[in-house]
Parts: structure tokens; sequence; C-alpha cells
């Protein structure tokens, strides 16, 4: 098992290397670079720009040298000292920026996952077992619904409608009177009643493919013959389904977490740009329309890493729960 | 696999439930694709989602023609007009009800406080609407035939149009979304297009070849699909310098969607080249001696066509959302181009929606198109292994 993990840590830092080349490129895309953007911003507001600053700032992130040592800085600096660059839009630390919305979107996103999985399972689980049913048919449906509407429609139809009948609009994850408060039992409270309409909009599209593989594994399982073995036995029909052909379903409906990851933590980028979330989504928008490139490349960055790390996990964890997958 | 080399007898054929089932030696005889042809029509529903399709590629293909109103035709004074409605009866001089389909035209007051239009449909205005009639501009119908005529609209094409609405520049939503038929259904064409040639060669050198260069390739496949594909695509396109014009920007963006598009087609590639090199039928030409090139051509790609058809088919949607999606944000296509996505740009945030909501009718098309391709590509995928079940 420990080297079934060591093996997959190492296969992960090519990838995190790839991320890393990757980010940096797109930092590096626009013409121009992150201290022309800086002097021009600080010479609208009418500031000085020391010589000294430009000469300390221009050492620090290597500007004017070629690329690759712009890159092996801007990797050091964040090994190293955690440090990011600068955003010139907010002309503060990428740093102060982005921890808070990332732990957001993470939150969100794992939640999401636990939600799929849930009500994946319970549906994929009815629509097997009552297979061509009234039940299915509408589980098929409305699977393909979820698919084909872009998690932003339903955002902005969810908005539509909450705004016509209850003259109030979900966005954001608190309330306006909680925005700035403490954490305290009312804020929690007021949280999570906003906290499940972006978990629910993300699901539906991960729910829709889910319950499909969840339902389509079952229906493999139904018909062995060691189901027949247990009904003959005599136990009882719900504690059968649920003790074997569910459990041995549920392994390659595990392993699809790897995909469904980069897909979630996509769809949270742009749903909470629709529903105005605190999480990374609105403030990578921004900082690519203003080209504010040093926030935007860390923000693809971090969101890129952990999700990476997230599908180490859950492959990790699907080798602990199936010995087949840690032997091949 | 374990075949054996006289399993092709009748018998073992796994029967095919086509209505020409019982005329065993007619199913016999079928080449592959007529065994594709008659399990894909049994399926019915993809049967009218293609009908679908064809019709919403129609409608992008004769946009000037269906569209009442020239593309960038505005009028400022109906900004966010609500919809119309057409109503089909009006009485003549003599007090009778009859058949003529009309709106109604607005009277525009400005509210003093909100500076809002305030629009109240005037009885007074009639605006008849008829088949083929004339309308502002002419145009040049498939890009040869000079013409002024429109599949329908007001007979008198200054009058007020907005059968559902207008925007924020008075524009007519509704000749806006034919518009918007084109750019959105073709750029999942060209995209897709540009992801096969990707696919087809690097999933196919992948297959071939094997090795290192396979592993090489396959560590690039599932690297980038390890990365979220939206933040990937904001990136690129965000980088994209500002001057280009509409058509460097839209070949970009397909460019951009393709760098992730190619990988899935590149999977399929692959597969079918892996398990197809191991058919007797390969072996045999190979012994004949046929060139590589000629096995793969003459033979290979015949018996895998049919499953990258359906891929393409799959993937389409996926374009179709990904550029909406982009667009949507502000980072894809701009005005002066209409793209179902640049439509729903407008209805970004609450305020718009609430002073606008038939600005989300732009979602329909989308969610419409989206389906009706998946269960395409559902039922080709079903219909290209004949011999299955």
């Amino acid at each position: 098992m420990l080297q079934y993990i060591l093996q997959r840590v190492l296969l992960m830092i090519p990838t995190l290397f790839g991320i890393s080349l990757l980010s940096f490129g797109i930092i590096q895309l626009p013409p121009g670079d992150y201290l022309t953007f800086y002097v021009a911003e600080l010479s609208a507001q009418g500031e000085e720009v020391s010589e000294a600053m430009l000469a300390q700032l221009e050492r620090q992130y290597g500007l004017g040298r070629p690329w690759y040592v712009q890159y092996f800085l801007w990797v050091r600096n964040i090994i190293t000292k955690g440090d990011f660059g600068r955003s010139f839009t907010w002309n503060k630390p990428v740093n102060d920026l982005i921890w808070d919305r990332v732990g957001y979107t993470m939150m969100i996103t794992l939640l999401t996952v636990v939600f799929v999985w849930i009500v994946a399972l319970l549906i994929g689980k009815y629509a097997a077992t009552h297979q061509y049913s009234p039940g299915d048919y509408i589980a098929t449906f409305v699977g393909f619904i979820g698919l084909a509407v872009p998690n932003f429609l339903l955002a902005l139809l969810l908005l539509y409608y909450s705004l016509k009948f209850f003259g109030l609009s979900p966005a954001g994850l608190f309330s306006p009177e909680y925005q700035d408060a403490p954490w305290s039992v009312g804020k929690w409270i007021d949280f999570l009643s906003h906290l499940w309409i972006p978990i629910v909009i993300l699901g539906t599209a991960g729910t829709a493919g889910s319950i499909r593989i969840m339902r389509a594994n079952l229906l493999d399982e139904l018909h062995k013959p060691y189901v027949i073995t247990a009904r003959a036995k005599g136990v009882p029909e719900r504690t059968l389904i649920w003790r074997y052909p569910v459990r041995v379903a549920l392994n390659p409906f595990i392993s699809t977490v790897g995909w469904t990851l980069p897909e979630l933590v996509s769809g949270s980028v742009i749903v909470s740009v629709v529903l105005n979330l605190p999480t990374t989504g609105p403030l990578l928008l921004g900082a690519l329309l203003q080209q504010d490139m040093f926030l935007a490349g860390s923000f693809i960055l971090l969101v890129s890493v952990l999700t990476v790390i997230g599908t180490l996990i859950s492959d990790i964890l699907l080798a602990w729960l199936d010995p087949r997958i840690r032997l091949s | 696999m374990t075949a054996t080399p006289h399993a092709a007898t009748p018998s073992a054929l796994p029967p095919i439930e086509t209505p020409e089932a019982q005329d065993d030696v007619r199913l016999l005889v079928a080449g592959q694709w007529q065994l594709m042809w008659w399990r894909f029509r049994k399926h019915k529903v993809a049967m009218a989602a293609t009908a679908i399709s064809l019709l919403i590629y129609l409608v992008a293909v004769f946009a000037e023609f269906l569209a009442p109103l020239p593309r960038d035709y505005y009028a400022a004074d109906y900004t966010f007009a609500p919809p119309q409605g057409i109503k089909w009866f009006l009485e003549n001089e003599f007090g009778n009800r009859e058949f003529r389909p009309h709106m109604l035209g607005y009277t525009v007051e400005i509210e003093a406080v909100a500076l809002r239009r305030v629009f109240t449909p005037d009885p007074e205005q009639v605006i008849e609407l008829g088949f083929f009639v004339d309308g502002l501009e002419e145009y040049r119908l498939l890009g040869i035939f000079p013409t002024r005529k429109h599949l329908f609209g007001p007979k008198d094409p200054t009058q007020p149009f907005y059968l559902i609405g207008a925007d924020k520049l008075g524009q007519d939503l509704y000749s806006r979304l034919i518009y918007g038929t084109r750019i959105s259904m073709t750029i999942g064409l060209v995209g897709v297009t540009l992801s096969l040639v990707l696919g087809i060669l690097l999933g196919g050198v992948s297959g071939l070849l094997g090795g290192t260069v396979d592993n090489i390739i396959q560590r690039v496949i599932e690297f980038i699909r390890s990365v979220p594909s939206i933040p990937l695509w904001m990136g690129l396109s965000a980088a994209l310098p500002d001057d280009w014009d509409a058509l460097k920007r839209y070949f970009a963006i397909t460019v951009i969607l393709s760098i992730v598009g190619w990988t899935g087609l590149a999977r399929v590639v692959r597969g079918r080249f892996l398990s197809l090199r191991e058919e007797d039928f390969v072996m045999s030409a190979r012994l004949d001696g046929v060139s590589e090139l000629g096995i793969i051509l003459r033979y290979m790609l015949p018996s895998f066509l049919s499953h990258i058809i359906a891929s393409v088919t799959l993937s389409i949607p996926g374009m179709i959302i990904a550029e909406t999606s982009l667009s949507f944000l502000g980072l894809g296509l701009r005005p002066p181009v209409v793209s179902w996505g640049v439509l729903l740009r407008d209805a970004q945030n609450v305020r718009a929606i609430a002073t606008a909501p038939w600005l989300l009718i732009a979602a329909i098309p989308v969610v419409v198109s989206v389906l009706a391709l998946n269960y395409v590509g559902d039922g080709l995928r079903d219909a290209v292994d004949p011999y299955s079940r």
C-alpha cells in the first residue's frame, strides 16, 4: 500500500510541473509585463514611482531576464516563501487575496462531491432495481437535462425565479447583515442556508453522469449468480441489494471522482460568477479581464494543483478499498 | 478474446430485433452501414433528435432569410421593449373579425424617477405581419442570390418588430437568436474538426507505435484532463490580443477549445487501433503483404469510422456549451459577433434579469441543440456495434 502511495505521489510530480509551466505561460501571454502595468497604474493615480522601488521589484521577479529565469524565480518564491507575486489591481500581495477564496471553493466542491454521491447512489440504485419503470425513465431524462443544461444557466434561472416568486436574490454566501460579522451560530445558520444553492446547482451535471454509471454498474451485478444465491437463501431483498451488489457496483463509481473533480471545479468557477459567491470565480474573472496576471495565474495554479491532489487522494482511497487496484 | 476460427456460422450471430429480422437472409447479407442504419432507425428519440439537429443547422444556413431584421439593426427608443406577441384576428372596417396576424406597437413613456422606459401596447398602431415580406436591407441568400425577402416579418419593415422582446440597444432578440445560431452551431463543428485532426493524428500514432511514444502521449492526455478546463480556457482566451478582428478571435477560440477537446477523441482512436490490431482480418491483410498505410486506410479505418462519428457527435455539445460559457463571461466571442453566449451575457446580473427576463430566452436554443445532439450521439453509439446484443 505504502509503495502504491509513493508511486502515485512520484507520478504526480511531472503533472505539477506541467501545471506550473502552464500557469506561468498564462501569466506571460499578454503583451507587456507586470511592471509596465504597475507603473502605469501608479502614475494614473498620480503617485510617484521611485527608482529604488522599481529596481527592487525588478530584482525580486527577475523581470527583463529570460523567461526560464523568471519562471524559476516565480516557482522558488512560491515554494520557499509562499509568495505568489503582487496583484496590481488590488495593490496587495496575491497571498492576501486568494486563500479565503480558494478555501470556499474547495469546501463547496467537496460538499458537492458528497452531494453527488449520495443522490447518484440513491437514484441510481432505484433506477437499476426498477429498470424500465416510469421512475427509471424520469431519472434518465432528468439526467440528460442535467447534462445538457450548462450549470450557469441553472444558476441564472434560479436567480430569476427566486426574484420573481420570493422577491429576493439568492446570490452570495451570506446575508448582508452577516457579511462582515464574526463567526457565530447565527452566521453559520445563515451560511448553511445559502450554501445548498451552489451545491445543488453544481451537483446536477455531475449527478446526471454518476446516476448513469451507478445504474449501469448495478444492472451488471444484479443478474450475477451470487445475487440469485443470496435470494435463494432467503436474505431479505433490501438487505441483499445493499449488502452485496451495491458494494461491488460502488467501486467504478468512486474511481470516476478523478474526472468529476476537475469538472466540478470548472463549473464552480462560472456558477460563482453568476451567484456572486466569495470563491475563486469572480476574482479570477476580474483578474483576467484586467490582465492582472499574477493574480489570475496563481488562481489557475492553485485550483489545478488542489484538483490534482484531490484526485490523488481519491485514487489512494480507492486502492485502499479495493486490493485488486493496488496489486495490478 | 477467445475467438474460434469457425464461429462464424449464422446461428452464432446474436439476433438483431429489426422489423426485418424475420427476413434472416436479408440480415445476413446486409452490409455494416446498412445494419447500423436499421439499428439507428429503431431509436425513435435519436431519429427525432436528428431531425431537430438538422433543422437547427438549416436555420444557421438560412439565417438572413429567417431573421426578419438585419443583424445589427437597432432602435434606441425601444431599449428593453417587452415581447409584443402575435394577435391573430383583426376587425375590418365592417366590424367582422378577419384572420390577419398582427402585433401592436408601443407608446413609450420615460418614467421620471427611474428613467426607465415604460411600454404600453397601443391598439392604434397595428403592425401587420406577412410571409415573404421585403426587409430593410438587401442581402445575399447563401452568399449568392441578392434578395430582400424574409420568411416572415412586418409588412412595413420600418415598423417596430419585437417578437420576443428587445435587448439593451433595442435590437430584436428573435432575429439575433437566429444569427447567433450560425456562430454557436458552427463553432462546435469547427472545433470538433480541429480536435478530430489532432485526435486521429496523436491517438493513431499512440496506438500504432506503442511503447515510449504511447506512454508520453497518454501522460499528456491525463495531464490535460486533470486540469479544470474552464479556468484554463479563461486564462488562454483572456490572453488573446484585444485588437484581433472577429474572424481571428473566432478561430482562436476554436483552437483553445480543441486544446482540451482532442484528448477524448485521441483516446477513442487509440482504443480502436489497439483492439483492431489484433483482429484476424488485419493479420490476414498483413500476411497478404499489404503495406502498413494500406492496412490502416483500407481495412482499419472503415471499421472504426462509425465509432469516430459517434464520439464526434457526442463532443459537439460540449464545445457549444464551452463557447457559450466563455462568451457569457465576456472572454469568448464579443459583439458585434452574435452567438447565444454573447446574447446571454446581457442577462448576467440580477438587475438585467429583473428588467428584461426575456433575455433568458437565449438559453432555450442552447439547451435544445445540446440535448438533440446528445441524443443523436447516444443513438449513433448504440448503433455502431451492429453485432452487439
